[in-house]
């Protein structure tokens, strides 16, 4: 008896298929690319530019998000899986993770507010 | 005897039918792993957040720490971080188009594009290598660490005032008795670090090292891929689903850089 199913949810792609994949996955490159130009130079130039730093910050933090939005979605292929394999994958981590990170800064600024060090 | 205990009415066993949602049973396993993966990146990263919050205002700068870059002089502060960010996309760029080409059969693509995707690795991992050692070392001028343990930075190359964090600067025989207690620091170590809190070293060799230990790994286990595809098991198998699944493991690898890079460099 065969154990291995594998087979039977392996896509084999013809070679129209494989071209307009290509595609997309040179355009996500170049999103990736673009949003990082971003940053780098982001980084380097907002002092000049006085730009205030909390904005500066978040627009790093969002574009991050976007970035790992793209290479999830379309390299991690997640986009194209079905709604609630998705859903098991992303919604512990996520409700988890944005606990933490509440819970641990949300401390960290208190502990720095109260407990004054120098 | 359990195993195939007749006692058992067949019809209640459940007979196999499709994986859940349509993926096999290697795929959700690696998904799994990945999510499991996820945490303890994302404890590592939150509990560095924590640290940064608290020691807001003595908290070592990446952007002062990591300046140098390779045959170039002076300050070049994120280019060196930005070029290793800009490897590991490429070579998840690389990785994705073989898994591409393993959906269409093309083993000659496989092999293109799964040699690139090593190579690409490869230079990261050297990379961080070098920025290692350039971290370990340190400056020449190096820092001084007062009796009491405080990172001082030398205000000029005579070494005789420097800069308490948080903004004091301190000169003159009060600086004089201070340095005589006090000793030189260079570079960086778990225990001491000349750009600071010790603290921020811990956290940069423990964030960098798990993941470059990821990426190291991820090397190993695509060269076995690709020597599989050179002898032609997945051809013989009928499918290169092995291939999508390092795929998996090595897009994640790149995803963990971008909040590295993030949280570590640029915020």
């Amino acid at each position: 008896m065969d154990f291995d199913r594998t087979k039977e949810y392996v896509n084999h792609h013809s070679e129209e298929e494989g071209k307009s994949m290509r595609k997309t996955i040179w355009i996500i490159f170049w999103v990736l690319l673009a949003v990082t130009t971003v940053e780098v130079s982001l980084g380097l130039a907002w002092k000049d530019l006085g730009l205030a730093w909390s904005f500066v910050k978040w627009t790093f933090i969002i574009l991050t998000l976007v970035k790992a939005y793209y290479i999830v979605a379309y390299y991690m292929h997640l986009k194209h899986e079905y709604k609630n394999f998705i859903y098991m994958v992303a919604i512990p981590y996520i409700v988890l993770i944005v606990y933490l990170i509440i819970l641990a800064l949300n401390e960290a600024i208190f502990i720095h507010d109260t407990d004054v060090l120098m | 005897m359990a195993g195939h205990s007749p006692s058992i009415d067949s019809k209640k066993l459940w007979g196999g039918g499709s994986s859940p949602f349509n993926v096999s049973y290697g795929k959700i396993m690696m998904w799994f792993f990945l999510v499991s993966d996820a945490f303890s990146f994302s404890g590592l990263l939150i509990s560095y957040g924590f640290m940064r919050h608290r020691f807001e205002e003595v908290w070592p700068l990446a952007e002062d720490v990591f300046t140098h870059f390779p045959f170039m002089h002076g300050d070049h502060p994120l280019l060196y971080v930005a070029l290793m960010t800009f490897i590991l996309i490429m070579s998840s760029v690389t990785m994705v188009l073989a898994v591409e080409a393993g959906h269409r059969m093309d083993r000659k693509k496989v092999i293109v594009w799964m040699a690139w995707t090593i190579v690409g690795g490869l230079i990261f991992v050297g990379s961080q290598a070098w920025e290692w050692s350039h971290f370990i070392h340190g400056t020449e001028l190096g820092a001084l660490q007062l009796a009491d343990g405080t990172i001082v930075q030398w205000l000029s190359d005579a070494k005789d005032s420097f800069l308490i964090p948080g903004g004091r600067e301190v000169s003159g025989a009060e600086a004089l008795a201070a340095i005589q207690t006090g000793t030189e620091v260079y570079g960086a170590n778990l225990t001491v670090n000349e750009y600071g809190l010790p603290a921020f070293g811990d956290f940069f060799f423990f964030i960098t090292g798990f993941h470059g230990t990821h990426v190291f790994s991820g090397v190993v286990i695509n060269f076995i891929i690709f020597v599989n595809v050179l002898k032609g098991t997945y051809e013989k198998r009928g499918h290169y689903e092995m291939v999508e699944k390092v795929g998996l493991y090595w897009h994640f690898v790149d995803l963990v850089w971008v909040f590295v890079f993030t949280f570590f460099y640029l915020v």
